[in-house]
This record gives structure tokens, sequence and C-alpha cells, in this order.
């Protein structure tokens, strides 16, 4: 079980701030693909991942990153702040 | 190092001094404040600034650490607000003191270019005609490229 959130027009694309998901996902890009193939709305948030930033455990990474063990993944925009 | 991310407003003038204070081996103190900026046409009602619990104050830590390793500095500040703000009022501070103002200046500008890219906010407006998230400018992600 992993936390995921969403920020800005992910967390407005997919519905919900943040969801306990049942995984078995080894990766970010594991996990994407799992949320894609349940429902449309996760499968247009994800259409196009370059547009998108992850953090495993509150730590900038990438979309191979390993979230075995993880906590929190959290999915958001290139973030703006400043 | 004092990182705040707070809603409320905070007052610069206050916050400056209290900051410039107590440094008696530091001759430089740099500020810099970012302002909610209406558009040219005046049509920005409001800019609502979302941000990611716990992983903001992680990273403004990281950054102004990042900054403290690479410059000689005597202490740094970086105040975020979060929520709903209008045209005019102060979104952040960061405020930077070194013995010398060359330090002071480059970790200044430094943290902002980290800031803008690097902590986890993100900023919608909300116009006369309609809403929308500020998307990420390219040349803010290229400006990182400076300090690798």
């Amino acid at each position: 079980m992993v936390d995921v959130l969403y920020f800005a027009w992910v967390r407005e694309r997919i519905g919900v701030p943040k969801e306990a998901v049942e995984t078995t996902a080894a990766t970010v890009a594991d996990l994407v693909a799992e949320l894609s193939a349940r429902e449309d709305r996760y499968a247009a948030a994800f259409s196009d991942v370059s547009a998108l930033r992850v953090a495993v455990d509150q730590n900038l990474t990438d979309f191979d990153a390993c979230i075995v063990g993880a906590r929190e993944v959290a999915f958001f925009p290139p973030m703006t702040g400043g | 190092m004092k990182i705040a991310v707070q809603s409320e407003p905070f007052d610069l003038g206050v916050e400056s001094t209290a900051f410039a204070s107590g440094h008696q081996d530091q001759g430089a103190i740099v500020t810099f404040t970012g302002i909610v900026r209406d558009t040219p046409d005046g049509t920005l009602q409001s800019m609502s600034i979302e941000h990611y619990p716990g992983m903001t104050e992680k990273a403004l830590h990281e950054i102004a650490s990042q900054a403290i390793a690479r410059w000689s500095l005597g202490d740094v500040l970086v105040i975020h607000r979060y929520g709903d703000l209008k045209p005019g009022e102060m979104i952040m501070m960061v405020a930077t003191a070194a013995r010398h103002r060359k330090d002071a200046f480059e970790a200044a500008e430094f943290l902002m270019d980290y800031l803008k890219s690097r902590a986890p906010f993100w900023k919608k407006e909300f116009l006369t005609d309609g809403a929308g998230w500020v998307a990420a400018k390219q040349e803010d992600e290229d400006s990182l490229t400076r300090w690798r």
C-alpha cells in the first residue's frame, strides 16, 4: 500500500488530492501504467509523463525510480515557486 | 537559517531588520522579495499558491544548505507563502548574509533560481475571463545550468 498524491492540474484532472493505492508496482512507471489502466481520468492525467514530475518519499526523482517500500509517491507538473 | 512556509502575510521591514541584526561579522545583506504581478491589462483577480506540505520545507532546507555550503554565508532566510493572494501582495522573500556582497548577491540569485523550479509550489491565476495554472518557463530551468 502506498499513498499517492497529486498536485495542481494533476490533482484537478484525477479528482482527489491523495489516495491509498494497493499495488505491486516496482517502479514509478509501473505504477503509472497500473493507474492508467484503471480509469480514463488517470490515463488522461498520465497521457504525457514528460509534462509531469514525480517525487518518491518527498524526493524529486524520475519515472524509472524504484517504489518498493516507498510510503509516498507524488505526481505534479513542473514547479513554479518564487 | 530560518525557513518559513506560511499562508499569513509577512512584514518585509520587520523580517529584514531582524535578519540584519546580530551579524556583526557580516558586511553584506541582500534581500529579494517576490510580489504577485498583475497582468498588463489588470485582469488578475487573485493567485492561488499550492504546495506539498513536508516536501516543501525539506526542499527549501536542502536548497538553503547548498547555498551555505557553496558560498561563505553567515545566515540565510527563506519565507514563502501559500494560499490565495491578491495582486501586489508579497509572495516570498529570501535574504542572505555574507562578509562581502558578492557572496550575498550570488547566493540570493542561486536561492531564487532553485526556488523557482525545485521547490514544490504551483501557481494558479484567476483572471476576469477564466483561470489557469502558470506554466513553468524553460528559461527558469535553463538558469539552473549556470550553477552546475
